[in-house]
């Protein structure tokens, strides 16, 4: 079959809604597209276990600290499931590890700032998990069959995750004024950063067209944001929470909320590396891959010998 | 106070299985391997559940109205009743395995035995606990034996993590007028019972990976009195923070 014919029936797969598997033939950019968006999303469930990592050892009662030693978890079994993804396309684990250390892969902004207060640990659940449910869910619909099934799986546990979340700021926001405070707080700390997880402005995206024409993408960016801005105020209301943005109003025409413009020099620069905990998330992830290097080398190695004795 | 030996009796159970997975909980997201951090956080989830488990039947045995939370976060450092070894530092992962290790040897022929026990609660935290713990040994077990049958350099971390921690093996089978009250009453098992199955399974175990149980058999003790290491005040200063600095809140 020559190159053109092996494309006009990739294309068409992708008009059919044919799900994309391991083994099919699929054009070079697509594949790199590909494992460039999933290990993205591997890496961001990684890091993101830090800033909630850290609250573990001081949750404020045990069965916060079960829930979310249960939702930390969850993450790293997200990441292992990508990164498996990532495996079905001939990509490597560790190179692509690598990658996100040297900084020439990315993972989300958002694990860039911190969690100070446990206020934070709700919010990110319901923000920062609810933003990224919105991404997910429209990916699991994505033309890749095993990128599609991890999303199904992943969004479900998101979801839990998001309802833990917003059940947590409820008791806060029901407590004391201190409690309260705490959230909008958090909140305040949040709302634009859970924002900017959509992405650049359509605009911008460099990547955006390609994508969606593959059906890797089935929305754009803005389209994302503006469903999540729409679903997310009325969920403020309820916690009797204040969206920190004086131009956020329903605007009948549209039928959607108008926001402000999202402070773009400051996403620009998060991405580049110069968010407040850009360099402390990625040193402890290569401190965990230097300190775990022996441990992975005497799994190998171990592996090995009982290989040898069962052939011997 | 209801019953004051077996209040004591569970809180210790308690307060080792709180210390360890709040230990094991500093972890998260540090792991060699992905899979392991996984593993370890399991194991912290399944500790802290008992820790709520067994803190529910203590204040019930105290008959002072207090909550598994106010138990587990609001006593004072001598308060705590757990043994020394829980509380040791995660140091490497061989640190972190071998602590894992002798305690789960230690906890799963207990709780098999304590399934027995006329207690009803009790035999009911135990026969779900023993599953768990039986899961728990099993990869630690497998962990020792990787690291001791591994490479050179594990093999070392495997032994000094042992040489380290057997100081604080002993304090497992530590037993006082609490236990004996209670064996008489016909509630607990003898620790001795446990101590032979704990190092047959110990002496199997490091066998297989070619490591050397340790002739100095000083002891370190202390815990089960709430005589602590010095490292107990910063776990209770990160475990507690949130109750002491926000008091009488809900969360
Ligand atoms: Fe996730
Ligand atoms: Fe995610
Ligand atoms: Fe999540």
């Amino acid at each position: 079959m020559t190159q053109a014919e092996q494309e006009r029936r990739f294309l068409d797969k992708i008009d059919r809604e044919i799900k994309i598997e391991p083994n099919d033939w699929m054009p070079d950019e697509y594949r790199q597209t590909l494992i460039r968006q999933i290990s993205q999303h591997a890496h961001s469930e990684i890091v993101g276990m830090l800033p909630e990592g850290n609250w573990i050892t001081r949750a404020p009662n045990l069965r916060r600290k079960a829930v979310l030693l249960a939702k930390v978890q969850d993450e790293a079994g997200h990441g292992l499931y990508l990164y498996s993804a990532t495996e079905t396309l001939g990509a490597d684990r560790e190179q692509l590890m690598d990658d996100m250390h040297s900084g020439k892969a990315k993972y989300s902004s958002i694990f860039n700032y911190p969690a100070l207060t446990w206020a934070d640990i709700g919010t990110i659940g319901w923000l920062v998990d609810g933003a990224a449910i919105m991404n997910q869910v429209a990916l699991c619909r994505t033309s890749y069959g095993p990128y599609a099934r991890a999303m199904v799986k992943i969004c479900k546990e998101e979801s839990f995750h998001q309802r833990q979340g917003y059940e947590s700021l409820m008791k806060l926001c029901n407590g004391t004024p201190q409690q309260k405070a705490m959230a909008q707080d958090a909140m305040n700390r949040f709302w634009w950063p859970a924002l900017m997880m959509f992405g650049p402005s359509d605009a911008e995206s460099t990547h955006s067209d390609q994508s969606i024409k593959w059906k890797i993408k089935r929305f754009t960016n803005d389209e994302l944001r503006q469903s999540f801005v729409d679903a997310t105020v009325s969920q403020a209301e309820i916690l009797g929470l204040t969206i920190p943005d004086p131009n956020l109003k329903w605007n009948e025409e549209r039928g959607h909320y108008d926001f402000s413009e999202i402070n773009w020099e400051e996403f620009w620069q998060v991405v580049k590396g110069n968010g407040p905990c850009n360099k402390e998330r990625i040193a402890a992830r290569l401190k965990a891959k230097q300190e775990g290097l022996w441990v992975r080398e005497a799994a190998n190695a171990f592996a090995k010998k009982r290989a040898m004795k069962k052939s011997a | 106070m209801q019953d004051q030996a077996l209040f004591e009796y569970v809180l210790r159970l308690a307060d080792d299985s709180l210390i360890l997975g709040q230990r094991l909980g500093e972890w998260c997201g540090h792991g060699p391997i992905l899979e392991e951090d996984i593993a370890l956080t399991n194991i912290s989830l399944d500790l802290i559940g008992q820790a709520i488990s067994l803190y529910d039947l203590a204040s019930e045995l105290e008959g002072a109205g207090k909550n598994h939370d106010q138990l587990a976060y609001l006593r004072f450092e001598n308060e705590y009743k757990n043994v020394l070894l829980v509380e040791q530092p995660n140091g490497d992962f061989a640190m972190t395995i071998l602590r894992q290790f002798f305690f789960d040897a230690f906890r799963l022929p207990l709780y098999e035995a304590l399934m027995q026990s006329p207690v009803a609660q009790l035999a009911a935290i135990a026969a779900k606990s023993v599953k768990e713990t039986r899961y728990h040994l099993k990869h630690t077990s497998e962990w020792v034996i990787r690291m001791g049958d591994g490479t050179d350099e594990s093999h070392e971390r495997a032994q000094a993590a042992i040489d380290h921690l057997w100081r604080y093996t002993s304090e497992l089978f530590f037993e006082d007028n609490i236990d004996e009250q209670l064996q008489e009453r016909q509630l607990v098992p003898s620790l001795k019972g446990i101590q032979a199955n704990w190092m047959e399974t110990v002496k199997a175990v490091l066998s297989e990976a070619t490591l050397t149980i340790p002739t100095n058999n000083w002891k370190f003790e202390g815990g089960r009195q709430g005589r602590h290491s010095e490292h107990m005040g910063y776990i209770l200063a990160d475990l507690q923070y949130m109750q002491r600095a926000y008091p009488n809140m809900e969360w």
